[in-house]
């Protein structure tokens, strides 16, 4: 495969889309499939046929277009977008397109929920149909592959990725092209070049959106990091929980391979790559590097202590790359337009772009794609049309389990690795969960200590039964029974699990507790001192027994 | 200034010692009688690092770090005491005599028993968390030897002798957080499994009473681990 043979197939897809005057692309990833958005495609290509528009209209299954909450979301010229479709009004949809007055159905799509995402890793998300790799290839795909494979050399892709101040998007924010710049200069062959989508945290579909909505991207940000680090072999590790990611990732990588776009000798050179599937038992824990190592290995998901890092000891004891879903996501358009180029999006140390899981109490919830360095207050009140049924905002939740409630008072910081991390939460892997005055903080944190206890591995003793004893202790606190000396106890906990736990997740495990105790104080005092939940979600313990 | 022949310096607890490069910070302690307190680990069986009763603080490392599993640097400055350290070790102890049924008056191994006398060593009287009580299997399927998982920390040396050691891989560990076990084969009663070959190893490196001999009354448990070191010395010379 060369660039003119690139553009060749670019040509006649172009070519063969040019032949339609009217494409209406329904939403068929996990959100709108849910609400029958199949069973919408299928009306609207019926009632084309039955209209005697088949020569001229079509209609086509894309990924996510990003306002989950209105699914089934319908998409046609003009960028005219329809919410809450159902199969039966696959006949008015088209009559509005033939030109009828504003319809009931129509969304607006002027409004700053999308007006104010700028789209890097989506830009194909909601565009291209995931399933046909000549629709990647027509929107400049794999154009990056071939270009870093016959004009770059490895040490050129990684200058290139340090000069655009890529950060991980799994959470941690470690710069990517330091890491492939380690594992570049590690010695041992083969080197190994792995995708995590063990995406788990409560809230978050980002990565689950990417893979099923444009996963030629990721291969080819794949295709790509393993150029540059000298990897011959990859895996994905994605959790068997998403079916259609995994579908999809296997049916790019069947294309891509019968294109000789992975494979050996890719595009004629002395490059190769395997990529395949590893599918996760469903162990949030093993999102950790060296747990998912383990696990890809087949044996039991549990960490280990590092150093020996994975880009000098990995799988199988080779040089291992692991980058997130969205971090592979973000290269190809980097070798496309230039590190600079991204460098200029985005704020003094977080670069680029984020795409959040929005969800909870807000009007708008879905997948968004914004700018580093954007505030709080824009995502909660502009993208995501701020409180519904007039009730008051009071945190939001950043980074699932390891991270933390930001108050009012955070609400004009800007989101970018540091602040957040200032803030007493962190950047995470991108899901956003906003709650208003009818959450209580207590149980908040009690929830996410439950969900740390259950995927808590069991390794290390402070995770293993510190969460359990932390957990004990906010429920006690939620069924008001608690005492100031138990409320002691799990300050001293907080600070034993960060500073003594073997990995990330018995590390951070404490810090919905620490950002709530911070922020909300008052409503911890009123369970304890008062015996009353604020937010009147609490029951005292008696209560419940009766 | 890297020394002759890839010997390391280091300060431990304000002493100058001298380390080989592959040594970890346990190693060199054990070495110089600096006694690290530690549960999981056990000279001769892989590290583990699981325990993190071993944590010391090393100057300019942002965190605590394993002693068992951290490898010497030239130069390092280790302090294995400090009150925090003592806070933390106490509290770990704790939560380990809060897990399960730990009730040394009526424990075959009262009296050699590590978590006991670790327990001693920290002082500790009181156990400031609630016990769990949780309702703990025991499996005397087998001839000889009876695991009772009421008193067992998942230090996991069982699973480590088994597989590293004998070579059966006998023990492995099932379930998740604080439903964690040590299992024999797939969660069979031990006296049915088909590769134990009841060598007894596991019985002599588990810390407390949860694996012991058949036959043995109170406090009659002691343990035998001399086999370990030397097993281990002769099989690297092999290799």
């Amino acid at each position: 495969m060369t660039a003119d043979e690139l553009d060749q197939i670019a040509e006649q897809e172009q070519a063969a889309q040019g032949k339609f005057v009217e494409r209406l692309n329904v939403c068929v990833a996990a959100g709108c499939l849910s609400c029958q958005s199949d069973m919408v495609k299928d009306a609207v290509a019926k009632e084309i046929t039955r209209r005697g528009l088949g020569e001229h209209w079509k209609v086509s299954g894309v990924g996510c277009m990003g306002l989950c909450s209105e699914g089934p979301l319908v998409c046609g010229g003009g960028g005219r977008m329809y919410k809450r479709v159902s199969a039966a009004d696959a006949g008015e949809v088209l009559e509005d397109l033939q030109g009828a007055a504003a319809h009931r159905l129509r969304c607006p799509t002027d409004v700053p929920f999308f007006e104010r995402q700028k789209k890097i890793v989506l830009e194909n998300s909601g565009v291209i149909d995931p399933e046909r790799i000549e629709e990647y290839i027509a929107h400049e795909g794999y154009r990056a592959l071939v270009k870093v494979l016959t004009e770059m050399t490895s040490q050129q892709v990684i200058a290139e990725i340090m000069t655009s101040g890529l950060r991980g998007r799994g959470g941690a924010g470690y710069p990517t092209g330091l890491k492939w710049s380690t594992v570049a200069k590690s010695v041992g062959s083969p080197k190994i070049a792995i995708c995590n989508a063990d995406e788990g945290d409560p809230g978050a579909f980002m990565d689950r959106s990417v893979l099923e909505s444009d996963p030629h991207r990721v291969l080819e940000g794949m295709l790509i990091a393993a150029y540059a680090v000298g990897a011959s072999e990859g895996y994905i590790y994605v959790r068997a929980e998403y079916p259609l990611a995994i579908k999809r990732l296997r049916t790019a990588i069947r294309q891509a391979e019968r294109l000789g776009l992975l494979g050996s000798n890719i595009c004629g050179t002395r490059f190769s790559l395997r990529i395949d599937l590893r599918l996760g038992a469903g162990a949030f824990v093993c999102g950790e590097e060296t747990a998912l190592i383990a696990s890809v290995e087949g044996k039991r998901g549990t960490p280990r202590p590092r150093p020996p890092y994975p880009a000098m000891h990995g799988l199988l004891g080779q040089p291992t790359l692991i980058n997130n879903v969205e971090t592979y996501a973000n290269v190809p358009p980097i070798i496309r337009n230039g590190g600079e180029w991204y460098a200029s999006i985005g704020t003094e140390n977080s670069k680029g772009t984020k795409v959040f899981a929005l969800a909870g109490r807000v009007q708008n919830t879905g997948l968004v794609e914004v700018p580093m360095g954007i505030t709080l207050r824009q995502m909660v009140f502009d993208i995501g049309g701020g409180i519904p049924e007039g009730r008051k905002f009071k945190a939001v939740q950043t980074g699932g389990p390891s991270g933390g409630c930001l108050p009012d008072e955070d609400l004009d910081m800007p989101i970018e690795y540091e602040s957040l991390a200032k803030a007493g939460s962190i950047m995470g892997s991108g899901g956003m969960i906003i709650m208003d005055e009818s959450s209580c903080m207590v149980d908040v944190a009690r929830y996410f200590m439950d969900f740390c206890m259950t995927e808590s591995c069991g390794k290390c003793i402070p995770c293993r039964v510190g969460t359990y004893q932390m957990h004990r202790i906010l429920s006690a606190i939620t069924h008001m029974t608690a005492t100031p000396q138990d409320l002691k106890r799990l300050q001293e906990l907080c600070e034993l699990l960060k500073n003594t736990s073997l990995c990330g997740l018995g590390q951070s495990a404490p810090n919905p507790v620490v950002s709530t105790l911070k922020s909300f104080a008052a409503e911890y005092r009123a369970h304890i001192e008062e015996h009353k939940c604020p937010a009147g979600v609490c029951v005292k313990a008696m209560e419940v027994s009766a | 200034m890297n020394p002759v022949g890839g010997v390391k310096t280091l300060k431990i607890d304000g002493r100058d010692l001298s380390a080989r490069p592959e040594d970890t910070i346990l190693d060199v302690a054990r070495e110089n009688r600096i006694s690290i307190p530690r549960m999981c680990e056990l000279e001769g069986l892989s590290t583990v690092g699981a325990c993190r009763m071993c944590l010391v603080e090393v100057k300019g490392a942002s965190r605590l770090l394993a002693a068992c599993v951290t490898r010497v640097e030239e130069g390092m400055e280790v302090t294995t005491r400090s009150d925090r350290l003592e806070n933390y070790r106490k509290m770990i102890i704790e939560l380990l005599f809060s897990e399960r049924n730990h009730i040394c008056s009526v424990c075959v191994s009262n009296g050699h028993c590590e978590l006991q006398t670790m327990a001693q060593e920290l002082n500790i009287t009181h156990i400031q968390f609630p016990y769990r009580y949780p309702r703990e299997r025991i499996d005397a399927s087998h001839d000889r030897f009876v695991i009772d998982h009421n008193r067992c920390i998942l230090c996991t040396r069982c699973v480590r002798v088994c597989d590293e050691i004998e070579g059966a891989h006998t023990w492995d560990v099932m379930g998740r957080g604080i439903e964690s076990h040590v299992v024999t084969d797939l969660d069979e009663a031990w006296g049915t499994s088909g590769t134990c070959t009841s060598c007894g190893k596991c019985v002599h490196v588990c810390p407390t009473g949860a694996l012991f001999e058949k036959g043995r009354s109170v406090a009659e448990m002691e343990k035998r681990r001399n086999f370990l070191p030397y097993l281990a010395m002769m099989r690297g010379d092999h290799e």
